[in-house]
């Protein structure tokens, strides 16, 4: 076994030991709740590193997917915590006249709100993405049409509040799948859960950066012309990823409703979905440990520095995501890739693996 | 090793870890814990007692909830200088909810848990308060809620020191028809307090003949109001029933006034503007126009002089005072006047003590209702004034009796 293979597996081991043994040793129960909500961030920059890092496909909208999970699980937490023909405390509260809403009603069911917390972003996803690459829309004008969708999503939940909880979103969770969620032990549940959710999706993403799906993509976000000659659809290439992607973000979404307790249109707007994007461009979009270390760092960075200094986190994160973009475009992850360039360049030129080959066109 | 082996081992490895997290599960929903409700742990070692302020101090509402802050922290150096609670000086740990709600409930976590403050002070909309409930009640601890707000909730560990709907929205109600009016345009944000204010406004309305001509919300923070002053302009309603929030408000009124409306051919009764934002819209727009608060910082007490007085000297000579402050002021002395009451920090003894607690508050005295751990509060209708102050024009006298859920009222049936 080669020494670049030995290595993803020794880092994916040590983050085992570190999510699942170091972690909820050291951290205190609070610490360790921050911790599982920057995880379920991560999960969504694993998606993005796929989507952007791997298929050029900047997706400035991710809060939309990460919303529809999210509202899938929540809707599902408050109508358990409802019983069997009760309602939604706020419901009752800002008036349905007593009826629970149609679509409403299959939530009910813990299958169908697992499945549909991956098949709502996913299908939609699908969806959006046969419309937008069949018609090989790209560049600039995917990322402003995936941020408006996010945007159009957060207004819409606004506008609805007897169904959806308008702009408090949906919050005072009591049990998650029959458990409650005031106890401590079953918060670190959760937690171990969300850790192993974030091994799953990194270890899947790696298998498709490395399979020949995984080739091809590549090949479309550097040259989508070459590949349509080949032979290739790179629409269905591209569609895969995006719909992946998707998935993962509702899978993140869904996950951090029990994890913070919490989900509004306030979580899937358009600033949380550029938030997203930064914490997986600083880390590094094209590789998998940058993306989630990225957003892991990033989210960290925010709870320390805002209880610091309050009003300066906002600049400072705009700072760090300028310094990013315009001197390491590949995120911090690429920083071995230029040092050991710069060390070897004299011996034995090598292009750097995975970055992005074409750093300065448009994403 | 081939690599296909190298990731069948992580799955395993993946695999007993999920199963060893799911091995220690705890309590199910319904089960008591075996201690039972939990109460939360209050850091009363040494001689000092910490308690949080959870105020906005960047994004949108940093304007309104700054002043706020400003308010707690001038309440916590009088006392201390005073000698403190229990012989204990406050120690405040100020977090910012950048308001964002779920940063609101992290930092709420963050001042029980970590911090294992006595009470938290703070939040300003209804959303962060929805969001940071659920951590209160999980924990036991108690926060003082000090602003105007839609009513319909009642938590144990929430005591609200600001007005709920009983308190502002229907006596407004009460001085329109009073003058007249039969006919209302509403026009609201779009968010939890104007939309359920607006069903308290509808279903009263119904009940006392005044016709609703319509009802137009805008985004938060929405500044396109063109549209809106025109249909106003075109329905012709006697009054304006205004529940915007915020900047919207700068440009709802000078559209208003662009499209020839004044206080004087059609009124705006206006809910979320106090002496702070009064100064952000501009006199020139607002002369004349209505609020309903409970406090204005022209009311005349004692208490009154006094705060504004001091505010000013801490704060500067310019700075207004305005209703959520007075409220914010107050609860700091009422949390202490309960702690003292119960001789004891812990929250079950403070809460047991609440029932009657009353204060000289700026506003007059002020009472707490127990059951509802609300208060009694005067409302008072104001008139905005050129000099930017609001001048009481008309007052429910005695302080009215909390009813959040307002069942004492038979119009209002069916709300909740």
């Amino acid at each position: 076994m080669t020494r670049s293979r030995l290595l993803p597996l020794a880092g994916f081991a040590l983050t085992a030991v570190a999510l699942f043994a170091v972690a909820p040793a050291v951290l205190s129960d609070f610490r360790l709740s921050l911790l599982a909500r920057y995880l379920c961030f991560a999960i969504v920059a694993v998606g993005i590193a796929l989507a952007w890092g791997r298929g050029g496909m900047l997706t400035l909208g991710q809060g939309l997917f990460f919303g529809l999970g999210g509202y899938a699980m929540a809707m599902h937490l408050k109508l358990a915590d409802a019983g069997p023909d009760g309602l939604p405390d706020f419901m009752l509260l800002y008036g349905t006249g007593g009826e629970l809403p149609w679509w409403w009603e299959p939530f009910r069911s813990p299958v169908f709100a697992l499945a549909a917390v991956l098949v709502l972003p996913m299908t939609l996803a699908a969806l959006i993405g046969f419309l937008v690459f069949r018609r090989r829309v790209r560049g600039a004008y995917f990322a402003i049409l995936s941020q408006a969708l996010a945007a159009a999503f957060a207004l819409l939940l606004i506008g609805q509040q007897a169904t959806t909880g308008g702009t408090n979103g949906l919050t005072n969770f009591q049990g998650f799948f029959g458990f409650a969620l005031a106890d401590p032990l079953n918060k670190r549940m959760v937690y171990f859960v969300i850790a192993a959710a974030l091994l799953a999706v990194l270890l899947i993403t790696r298998q498709l950066f490395h399979s020949r799906y995984g080739e091809l993509l590549v090949a479309v976000r550097d040259s989508e012309e070459r590949v349509r000659f080949l032979g290739y659809d790179p629409a269905l290439v591209k569609l895969a990823a995006y719909t992946v992607s998707a998935g993962m973000a509702g899978l993140a979404g869904a996950l951090f409703v029990p994890a913070v307790g919490i989900i509004s249109p306030a979580l899937i707007g358009i600033v949380p979905s550029i938030q997203f994007v930064i914490g997986a461009a600083i880390g590094g979009r094209a590789s998998l440990a940058g993306a989630a270390l990225g957003a892991i760092a990033v989210a960290w960075a925010q709870t320390t520095l805002s209880e610091e200094f309050p009003a300066a986190w906002t600049y400072f994160q705009a700072g760090l995501f300028i310094a990013v973009i315009a001197f390491l475009p590949g995120g911090l992850a690429s920083l071995r890739h230029h040092l050991t360039r710069r060390r070897t360049r004299a011996t034995r030129p090598r292009p750097p693996t995975g970055t992005p080959a074409a750093e300065g066109a448009p994403a | 090793m081939p690599i296909a082996r190298g990731y069948r081992l992580a799955s395993c490895v993946l695999a007993l870890a999920t199963a060893a997290a799911l091995s220690g599960c705890g309590a199910r929903t319904g089960e008591e814990n075996g201690d039972g409700p939990a109460a939360a742990t209050i850091d009363t070692s040494g001689d000092t007692i910490k308690v949080g302020l959870l105020n906005s101090l960047s994004g949108t509402m940093a304007i309104s909830e700054v002043t706020v802050r400003d308010a707690l922290m001038l309440a916590i150096e009088e006392i201390n200088a005073d000698g403190g609670v229990l012989g204990k000086r406050i120690e405040p740990i100020g977090e910012d909810g950048a308001s964002d709600w779920p940063t609101f409930a992290e930092k709420a976590g963050k001042l029980i848990q970590q911090d294992q403050v006595a009470a938290v002070f703070g939040c300003w909309t209804s959303a962060s308060r929805k969001a940071v409930l659920p951590v209160f009640e999980q924990h036991g601890s108690l926060l003082f809620y000090p602003v105007q707000y839609e009513g319909l909730e009642q938590s144990p560990n929430i005591f609200y020191t600001g007005a709920t709907t009983n308190q502002q929205i229907v006596p407004a109600l009460d001085y329109l028809r009073e003058q007249g009016v039969s006919s209302l345009y509403l026009v609201g944000s779009d968010y939890v307090f104007p939309r359920t204010a607006n069903r308290i406004i509808s279903a009263y309305a119904q009940a006392h003949g005044i016709e609703i001509v319509g009802e137009d919300y805008a985004p938060l923070g929405s500044t396109e109001f063109a549209t809106i002053a025109n249909k106003v302009e075109a329905a012709g309603a006697d009054a304006v029933f205004n529940t915007l929030n915020g900047d919207s408000n700068v440009s709802f009124f000078k559209e208003y006034d662009a499209a020839g409306l004044t206080a004087d051919t059609m009124p705006v009764l206006s809910v979320s503007i106090a002496e702070e934002e009064v100064k952000g819209i501009g006199t020139q727009y607002l002369t004349g126009q209505l609020t309903s608060w409970n406090y204005y910082q022209t009311t005349d007490s004692p208490a009154n002089e006094d705060f504004v007085a001091a505010y000013q000297a801490a704060y500067g000579a310019d700075k207004p005072t305005s209703d959520p402050m007075e409220a914010a002021y107050t609860s700091v002395y009422l949390w202490k006047e309960m702690v003292e009451q119960a001789g004891s920090f812990e929250v079950a003894d403070v809460r047991a003590a609440a029932d009657g607690i009353t204060f000289d508050a700026p506003e007059g005295t002020v009472t707490v209702h127990g059951e509802t751990q609300h208060l009694y509060k005067t409302n008072r209708i104001g008139r905005i004034e050129a000099d930017g102050t609001i001048s009481e024009i008309w007052t429910s006298g005695e302080p009215i009796e909390p009813d959040p859920y307002l069942t004492g009222y038979d119009w209002a049936e069916g709300l909740s």
